[in-house]
């Protein structure tokens, strides 16, 4: 057994083991992708940047129930709503600050029409802390551009909800 | 005007030797931050240029741009001297390397002699950062690599005498051409071994980087270095790497003659051959650093002078035998 350990060190068997699987390691293909330009794949449940969806007749989801509001651990959520002359609730406000946001997607969860929901997209940091105060226009206007993938997503990700 | 010929005439091939050293520290580098990346299945630098070949020049640029910061306690002259010698033994030792049979500034009888002073020297520099920058973590990492080098630098003294054994001269063209029949790493092969791992230490490359183990001194001596202090260091040692591999490929591999001396091979300029072994010894290095973690300080201290010094001394005293027993000295 000693024996053995010391044929081992003289010989440098294990560095030679250690070089052999480096070189077989080169060849390998690379786990790390070039990010800018290419992105790794997302699950549709990602949690990312919030979105306001609309009906396909262009009216809001949204129909101010607050339970977003109420859920949001991090108080992120303010909305303050009236009543329009055809007697729907709707908001008149509807900010997140995206700074106080934990990205918990608890406000997705509790939201009984899909309308609010965080979408696929990551990259959207800011030069100023102002830009990321979200307002119901940002907020809407996130929800006509993602609508595709959005919808994508919720039909993925209905049969587990 | 006779004198100003020949002054002329020496800068022009420093300058001719020198540039291409720098670019190609530069190619080393992105080279070794390649290889290291592709062993951990990572792309490495990719960027800057075709396969990201300009990394090191946009590094450079960088590091020109950015502040000096000289310590309020340090000595100011040693600490600015400190990097320049660094960098300036690291490169003067190049003068005698011999890239093929024409290719050497200075063809001297004492050129491996010449080498191993230098390089010796460059401790200095390292001591001198360490110590002038009146910081714990520079000096602990300064001491550390003064004790490393010279021990290091013993086992790699009695490693060349092996080969010096063989050839009977310090010229390292001498040494080359007494390598035509046999390379030395067939009958050395063991010195060649302990040669590289010694090469290790003395360039303070992994698994012997102890004295800028980021985990315990920060960067060691470097660590109040910035800018472009800082990249003169760090030129410096990729230098002394580059040094360390040529040498071990003129001691050992046969510098610049082809493998085996038939028409294809030998037909390739000498200087082909002196950077494919080169690169050769250098992706060594580079494939090392990927894969071994770092020793104890008191492992590496026990590695340098209870096995590699007694070892390599048992093998000078093989070789001698072995020469004097078959008579075949060299005259």
């Amino acid at each position: 057994m000693k024996l053995n350990r010391f044929f081992k060190i003289i010989f440098l068997s294990e560095f030679i083991k250690g070089i052999f699987i480096a070189i077989k390691e080169i060849f390998s293909k690379k786990k790390t992708i070039n990010y800018p330009f290419e992105k790794g794949k997302i699950s549709p449940r990602f949690r990312g940047e919030h979105a306001l969806r609309r009906y396909p007749n262009g009216e809001e989801r949204c129909i101010a129930c607050k339970l977003c509001e109420a859920v949001c651990p991090a108080q992120a959520i303010t909305i303050e709503n009236e009543e329009r002359s055809d007697g729907s609730r709707k908001t008149t406000r509807y900010d997140i600050d995206m700074l106080k946001c934990i990205y918990c997607g608890l406000c997705e969860e509790s939201c009984p029409v899909d309308a609010i929901v965080q979408g696929p997209n990551f990259e959207f940091s800011t030069e100023t802390r102002e830009e990321l105060y979200y307002n119901k226009e940002k907020l809407l206007e996130n929800g006509d551009r993602w609508e595709s993938v959005l919808a994508e997503n919720i039909k993925l990700d209905k049969p587990y909800r | 005007m006779e004198t100003f010929l020949q002054i002329y005439n020496e800068t022009y091939k420093i300058l001719l030797l020198l540039v291409p050293i720098l670019v190609s520290v530069a190619l080393i580098v992105w080279f070794d931050r390649r290889v290291w990346g592709f062993v951990q299945k990572r792309k490495g630098p990719n960027v800057v240029g075709p396969f990201g070949l300009f990394q090191t020049l946009a590094d450079a640029l960088k590091y020109i741009f950015k502040e000096i910061i000289i310590p309020a306690s340090a000595n100011k002259i040693v600490f600015i001297l400190a990097p320049i010698i660094t960098m300036t033994l690291a490169l003067s030792a190049w003068a005698v390397i011999p890239l093929s049979d024409k290719m050497v500034i200075a063809d001297i009888n004492v050129g491996i002699l010449y080498i191993f002073a230098i390089s010796s020297l460059s401790v200095y520099g390292i001591i001198m950062g360490g110590w002038a920058s009146n910081s714990k973590y520079p000096f602990l990492g300064a001491i550390r690599s003064a004790a490393q080098m010279v021990s290091y630098e013993v086992s790699i003294g009695i490693i060349i005498i092996n080969v010096l054994l063989c050839v009977g001269s310090l010229n390292l063209k001498d040494i080359v051409m007494a390598q035509q029949n046999l390379w030395f790493v067939v009958p050395l092969f063991p010195m060649f071994v302990v040669y590289f791992i010694s090469a290790l230490a003395e360039t303070n490359r992994p698994p012997f980087d102890l004295p800028e183990a980021e985990a315990e001194l920060v960067a060691g001596y470097q660590t109040e270095y910035s800018g472009m202090m800082y990249a003169m260091f760090w030129l410096g040692e990729y230098a002394n790497i580059l040094l360390l591999c040529a040498l071990g490929s003129i001691l050992f591999l046969g510098g610049w003659l082809s493998p085996v001396d038939i028409y294809p091979l030998n037909a390739i300029p000498g200087i082909f051959w002196m950077i494919f072994k080169i690169l050769i010894l250098f992706f060594m290095f580079a494939l090392i650093k990927a894969i071994v973690p770092r020793y104890r300080y008191d492992q590496l201290m026990r590695l340098g002078w209870k096995i590699f010094l007694p070892f390599s001394l048992v093998y000078v005293v093989l070789t001698a035998s072995f020469l004097v027993y078959f008579d075949l000295l060299p005259k």
